[in-house]
């Protein structure tokens, strides 16, 4: 094979001009996290409160729940992307829409609302599968207690509940950490983004693509240290 | 129907109009639990009522009540609706026709608080149902705090009070899948007389158990019984109502059969059924 | 603004986006999904083997495929396959490979980590008495493989390897990033050139649900069916 490997290639000054091709690296891993985060946590608030509607006796909330699912699950991640990026602004009332386009860093208000609605109907799936997992008896329980709906909800279901859909909570964590890279599409500068114009300057792209790797394999296992550690604090003396 | 539901011929339980008892009745502080006074007064009528899943019809015009400081065993073949029946007292499970009043307040009403209503009414169910993921001492506290707005210092003095009085002081730091089956009823009773009930209903609590836990949890029940507490239990425990019950009720495909006394009904059933149902229960 | 929603721009592209688009989709889709669950059921069949080096070069596969973004794998083998090709052939300079097979290898490739841990839940949920009465019957570790595990397995699993196929059909849009012609491609395509991006993604978002919403609905159905059976 004719490659020529250059892995001093990080230290050189990228052609960007504010430091090495390392640096621009770091920089996309940054966004990548930021993102990550803060869609997490719209996907984790809204997930649960859809969730919730679709174990609810009512039959309205539990219409609005299914519906949301289905929709935000039934389209491509990359096809969201953009409607909320390209189409949103031109159905909006044009103010509106022109400040929308005129906002800075918009590829990353962009990504991260795109993200937290579609991350958010996989969460509800996880939270609804964990309610629906306790012993009914539960729910009758808090109820003859004489708590409210809310406060059974608060105080015994989602507890468990939550233990319950740990891992898979963490897959969906991780899930959507990988799906920031989508952003790309839209111009948002994160780790796949950066590997793959350090690749187009430089010409590097095996060494560009490893790091990119193995930032991605670091976070991961950061994540599910961080996942396991949680679990074990969280976990209830005297169950399985 | 083959028979029709009776009033019960003790003279403790003139079927008495609801809605009369006061609604603060054995409500004294400073008792753990309220003692029993035979007035009269009733504390649970059930009118007349009838409960359908769909098209299918679980419970027939049942109509019974229970006065203060009365025992009432329910018994019955299992599909019989006497767990159903229970559960609409505190309404846990709706019922269409009829109406239930629970010391003075009508359950079927848009006016009740129903969340205020349950906190008075102690259940204590089959599978225990604590909460596993609190400790014993939240168990006994975590509705005294939310639900009664009591102080946590006072909440946690009467869990404790009454963890001691069920005999498992050693284990309020525990959890309860640390605890045996019949530790966690247990402690499902005293979480239920933390909130100092005005009556307390028990579904099945023993029918989940080892058979070497029966005893235990029975012990506690007797107690209550015999302090006064008014009660109503639907159990198979056959010695437990010869023991501690004012009222034997026999229930079979949603309708009340048999409502007496507990030595007619142990002496001779009037109907078929309950005579069939006896016999092959106490065969063992 | 939808005032001036345009159908026509539709309409008059309709054979574009579905011959060339839709029919690159779905071949893309059933093509990856086939050889990916081949390769996922080898790959979950090495993970349970108890081969010492096997064992853990699949399960460094599987883990490594799980923890990249697709973006990112795609891209990968954008590059590496010419290289693997010209390693392959003995050419001294890396091959052009057509913009279908990278993309078809690519998917293959990263689609099978996880058709290989749903056909490993499968493997495992077979009761282990099955193998030793195919053993018992003097079959070799192969015969009761195909004869007798697999057959169960991929029958108790065929509800999920479709709801991954559903997936993939979904994750295929991203070949957008190689500027491929798939119908998000298509539609893309025609959106730039005629300056009409709201009518063009509506009409990709609407169809993509479409033909989502209906197929994971039979599977649903599937999955009730197979479950009275069972």
């Amino acid at each position: 094979m004719n490659y020529n490997w250059n892995w001093g290639i990080f230290f050189e000054p990228s052609p960007e001009g504010t430091g090495t091709y390392a640096d621009m690296l770091l920089s996309g891993l940054l966004w990548t996290i930021v993102t990550a985060l803060c869609s997490w946590v719209m996907a984790f608030t809204i997930g649960s409160l859809i969730g919730v509607m679709r174990t609810l006796p009512s039959k309205t909330a539990n219409a609005i729940g299914t519906a949301y699912v289905e929709l935000f699950r039934n389209i491509p991640l990359l096809v969201q992307m953009f409607l909320w990026y390209f189409v949103l602004p031109e159905v909006l009332p044009q103010s509106w829409g022109t400040w929308l386009k005129q906002l800075p860093n918009a590829p990353f208000y962009t990504g991260v609302v795109c993200l937290g609605f579609f991350t958010a109907s996989r969460v509800a799936e996880q939270v609804r599968a964990g309610i629906q997992a306790l012993p009914r008896g539960q729910r009758m329980a808090g109820t003859a207690m004489g708590f409210t709906v809310a406060q059974t909800y608060r105080y015994v279901l989602l507890p468990n509940a939550y233990r319950i859909i740990l891992p898979p909570l963490t897959s969906e964590f991780l899930n959507n950490l990988k799906n920031t890279s989508v952003a790309l599409t839209i111009g948002l500068l994160e780790l796949t983004a950066r590997a793959r114009s350090m690749q187009e300057f430089s010409f590097q792209v095996f060494e560009a693509f490893t790091a990119a790797t193995i930032l991605y394999v670091l976070i991961n296992l950061v994540v599910i240290t961080a996942a396991s550690f949680i679990e074990r604090s969280v976990a209830v003396p005297g169950q399985r | 129907m083959t028979s029709t539901p009776m009033p019960a011929p003790t003279p403790g339980t003139p079927v008495a109009p609801a809605g009369q008892a006061p609604a603060d009745s054995g409500l004294q502080a400073g008792n753990l639990i309220q003692p029993g006074t035979r007035t009269g007064e009733t504390m649970i009528a059930i009118d007349n009522v009838s409960k359908w899943y769909g098209e299918f019809q679980v419970l027939t015009n049942c109509t019974t009540s229970v006065a203060k400081g009365e025992v009432v065993v329910v018994c019955g073949p299992s599909g019989s609706g006497k767990s159903t029946l229970i559960k609409t007292v505190n309404a846990l499970e709706p019922f269409q026709k009829g109406q239930i009043t629970v010391a003075g307040t009508k359950v079927l009403d848009k006016s009740t608080n129903l969340p205020k209503l349950r906190s008075r009414v102690g259940m204590v169910f089959q599978h225990f149902e604590l909460f596993p993921h609190l400790s014993i001492t939240d168990n006994l506290t975590i509705a005294q705090r939310k639900v009664l707005g009591r102080g946590a210092e006072d909440a946690r003095k009467r869990g404790l009070d009454l963890l001691a009085r069920v005999g498992l002081s050693a284990h309020a730091h525990k959890f309860p899948g640390q605890l045996s089956g019949g530790q966690q009823q247990r402690v499902a009773i005293a979480r239920a007389l933390a909130m100092n009930p005005v009556v307390m209903l028990f579904d099945e609590p023993t029918s989940a158990l080892d058979p070497e836990m029966v005893g235990e949890v029975l012990d506690v029940m007797v107690e209550l019984a015999k302090e006064g507490m008014t009660m109503m239990v639907v159990t198979h425990e056959m010695g437990f109502a010869r023991k501690v019950a004012d009222r034997v009720i026999f229930m079979d495909r949603g309708e009340i059969v048999e409502d007496a006394h507990k030595d007619d009904f142990f002496g001779k059933p009037r109907s078929e059924r309950a005579q069939t149902f006896l016999s092959k229960i106490l065969q063992h | 603004m939808l005032a001036n929603f345009d159908f026509s721009v539709i309409t008059s592209n309709l054979p574009y986006l579905f011959f060339d688009g839709m029919r690159f989709t779905l071949g893309l889709t059933a093509m990856a999904a086939g050889m990916g669950i081949v390769l996922g059921t080898l790959i979950a069949m090495a993970r349970l083997s108890g081969v010492p080096g096997l064992k853990h070069v699949a399960k460094v596969y599987v883990e490594l495929m799980r923890s990249l973004p697709l973006v990112l794998v795609i891209f990968w083998f954008y590059f590496l396959v010419p290289y693997i090709g010209a390693y392959v052939t003995g050419s001294p300079n890396p091959i052009q490979v057509g913009a279908f097979p990278s993309a078809l290898i690519t998917f293959t490739l990263f689609e099978a980590a996880y058709f290989s841990e749903i056909m490993r839940a499968g493997i495992q949920s077979i009761p282990k008495g099955q193998t030793a009465a195919a053993s018992a019957l003097g079959m070799n570790y192969w015969q009761s493989m195909v004869n007798v595990v697999l057959p169960q397995a991929f029958r108790n699993m065929l509800p999920l390897l479709l709801t991954q196929t559903i997936v993939l059909f979904q994750d295929t849009s991203l070949v957008y990033v190689l500027s491929l012609t798939d119908f998000l491609g298509a539609a893309s395509k025609v959106a730039q050139r005629d300056g009409r991006l709201v009518e063009m993604y509506l009409f990709a978002a609407v169809v993509y649900f479409a033909v989502c919403f209906t197929a994971s609905f039979l599977v649903r159905r599937l999955q009730a069916r197979v479950a009275i059976i069972r």
